[in-house]
């Protein structure tokens, strides 16, 4: 297994900010637990002896600079991609089989990805429409609710080509928040946003974890956003393709181990690659 | 080597020299991308019949060198390496030795990968492997829209159905005003080849008449679907690949799976309804305009009655010829579908990925709704007797 370097693994306050009073809400117990996740074919090793646990009510990031493996992790813990060598459990589910029916958890993808050709309304009250037997007039006002929760109230007719950056990354995890998941998943949540916007996210993110209790995995190599809201985090290393280091960021960023410290000074080391 | 100097001049007086002279190429003066042909020009010529040993590029003359002719000497060391010649720098003034590392100038020469040329025998196999694998994925889509089209059948609302009306407008009734002008010309310009013919011997013997057997049937078994599909192709099928090839792109798919939806079910089972709707409608209504088109040559170039037209083409052309064009035209459609489908599926690498995906599906469409014309031609004609 690769050697991480374990800072602080009792640690559960963000070093600064918004999140700072998550300890009461977390508990042990795993809501996420990554056992010995190897991914390759032949030659080519995209991560290796990745393990790992994501506590309930916490906020965590996967951490890393860019082709290190962070949204190949992803697609692999929500069931994206087989598994052939390890184990993921999500919510007491063994390795995700996303053909079985509906996951136990929410997702926002980079970007967005909301469906272009439905409205923002529309693409937030698709898994409601999909998974419940609610009546239309109840997932309209569900689906607006959870507009209004992210500040998109006046956003519901609109359709994703009309709402600017920041606007479409909040509509997504509004329809991530559709059907009142325990648990969600955030890729890059404020990449290519302003700083501003970035920070609005952010907020929104730490009152979403606060008010419902939601546990939050980040997948982000923006430190403003690691600073801000995460609890903990692991971080992967772009050549060995495994866990580095696991902690608190601001543990992490006083690492002693280069290839942690090269990211949070941002400062790459001499013959590293990329 | 040859020795010799080069100094060329600009309206401000000497800009740069380029000098061989004993083992050593010696850059004066300034050396800035205005002048990039010039210079490009002179480095050729004054190391064209270097072959082998080794020869040094002094600098110290040098006052200036911006990037990109600090680009063009790491390509001469490149090209130089090529033939054998080991190159040096040296002399690099103090002012230029961040620009020479930057641009790797000091570096040792980049080899150069040979390519080797590709056999014949080698690029139509590779050729056969890729037209294989389109098959195998056409074929995989066939098996998953039955056991998709069975688990619909079941429960109804996991196929997203309601998206099957708006596919029906788009293709079909959008499709309408270029079905009707195409299948009409096609009529028309049939009628008018074969009254050339038909106005001299045949009108003697009354049979210009016969026309009318000739467009009708022409047109219902063959023309009629065929013309159809090709439409259909072309503005639905393409647009199909594109459509689910930028939702591959911008991670549309990955949400739909991550919601528990069938991404196949989802997208692909109401647009081959759609086209299994809409293609053998459109198919009737080129049948029509098709006869209408020959009648018009028919009556404009012949001088036949608008009557004796009609009612030689219902004797000519029965409900079977009608039936043969719309079995057709709904195996056309399917294969429209998949095609699109498929190439949207296996869409990668951005927009680029995209266009590529979008020809193969009109490229393959197109292949394959000629190869099953004739399939079925032969198979209903032979169903018929």
């Amino acid at each position: 297994m690769t050697e991480a370097t374990s800072i602080g693994e009792g640690t559960r306050e963000p070093s600064t900010g918004a999140g700072a009073s998550g300890e009461d809400r977390q508990d042990a117990t795993p809501i996420i637990r990554v056992k010995e996740l190897t991914v390759g074919w032949g030659d080519v090793v995209l991560l290796k002896d990745v393990t790992f646990d994501v506590r309930r009510g916490e906020i965590f990031a996967i951490l890393g600079p860019s082709g290190c493996g962070k949204s190949t992790l992803l697609r692999y813990i929500v069931g994206l991609e087989p598994i052939e060598v390890g184990e993921v459990l999500v919510a007491g589910r063994r390795n995700i089989d996303l053909d079985a029916g509906l996951p136990p958890f929410g997702i926002m993808y980079q970007g967005g990805a909301l469906f272009g050709s439905f409205t923002v309304g529309e693409n937030v009250e698709l898994p409601l429409e999909e998974w419940t037997d609610l009546p239309p007039d109840a997932i309209t006002a569900i689906a607006k609710a959870r507009l209004r929760l992210v500040g998109l109230g006046g956003a519901y007719d609109k359709f994703p080509s009309e709402l600017s950056g920041g606007m479409r990354q909040r509509a997504a995890i509004a329809r991530s928040l559709a059907l009142e998941p325990k648990l969600v998943f955030l890729d890059e949540p404020s990449a290519d946003l302003d700083p501003i916007t970035a920070s609005e996210i952010e907020d929104l993110i730490v009152t979403l974890n606060e008010s419902l209790g939601l546990t939050v995995v980040v997948v982000t190599h923006e430190l403003e956003t690691i600073f801000r809201i995460v609890h903990r985090s692991i971080m992967l290393d772009r050549e060995s393709k495994g866990i580095i280091a696991t902690g608190a960021p601001h543990e992490l960023a006083e690492s002693d181990d280069p290839r942690v410290s090269e990211f949070f000074d941002r400062r790459p080391r001499r013959g590293s690659s990329g | 080597m040859g020795s010799g100097a080069t100094t060329l001049d600009t309206a401000d007086g000497p800009a740069f020299a380029v000098a061989l002279s004993e083992g050593a190429l010696h850059l004066t003066g300034d050396f800035r991308m205005d002048e990039a042909p010039a210079i490009w020009r002179e480095l050729h010529r004054s190391t064209e019949g270097a072959r082998g040993g080794s020869l040094t590029v002094d600098l110290s003359g040098t006052h200036a060198i911006d990037g990109a002719v600090m680009a063009l000497i790491v390509a001469l060391r490149t090209e130089l390496a090529a033939r054998g010649v080991r190159t040096d720098i040296q002399g690099t003034p103090s002012h230029l030795r961040s620009l020479v590392e930057l641009y790797g100038v000091e570096a040792p020469p980049e080899k150069r990968k040979k390519r080797e040329p590709e056999s014949a025998i080698a690029q139509v196999g590779r050729a056969t492997v890729r037209m294989g694998e389109g098959l195998e994925g056409v074929i995989a889509f066939l098996g998953e829209l039955v056991v998709s089209g069975l688990a619909l059948a079941r429960s109804p609302r996991k196929g997203h159905l309601k998206e099957v009306p708006p596919l029906v407008e788009r293709a079909g009734a959008d499709a309408v005003p270029i079905v009707v002008v195409i299948n009409f010309l096609v009529g028309f310009v049939m009628a008018y080849q074969a009254s050339s013919q038909a106005s001299g011997e045949l009108a003697v013997f009354g049979a210009a008449l016969y026309i009318a057997d000739l467009v009708g049937l022409t047109v219902t078994r063959e023309l009629a679907p065929l013309m159809t599909a090709i439409i259909v192709c072309g503005r639905s099928g393409a647009a199909f690949a594109a459509e689910i090839g930028s939702m591959k792109i911008s991670g549309e798919l990955d949400a739909l799976r991550t919601f528990g939806l069938r991404p196949f079910a989802w997208l692909v089972v109401p647009r081959v309804l759609a086209l299994v709707l809409i293609v053998p409608a459109l198919t009737l209504v080129a049948d029509v305009v098709g006869v209408l088109g020959g009648l018009c040559a028919g009556v404009a170039s012949l001088g036949l009655s608008v009557k004796g037209y009609f009612i030689e083409t219902r004797e000519a052309v029965g409900l079977w010829d009608v039936g043969q064009g719309v079995i057709k035209s709904v195996v056309f459609a399917i294969a429209i579908a998949l095609i699109a489908c498929q190439q949207g599926f296996s869409v990668s690498g951005g927009a680029e990925g995209v266009g590529k995906r979008t020809t193969s599906t009109v490229v393959m469409s197109l292949f394959a709704l000629v190869v099953l014309d004739a399939i079925f031609t032969i198979i209903l004609q032979e169903f018929g007797r």
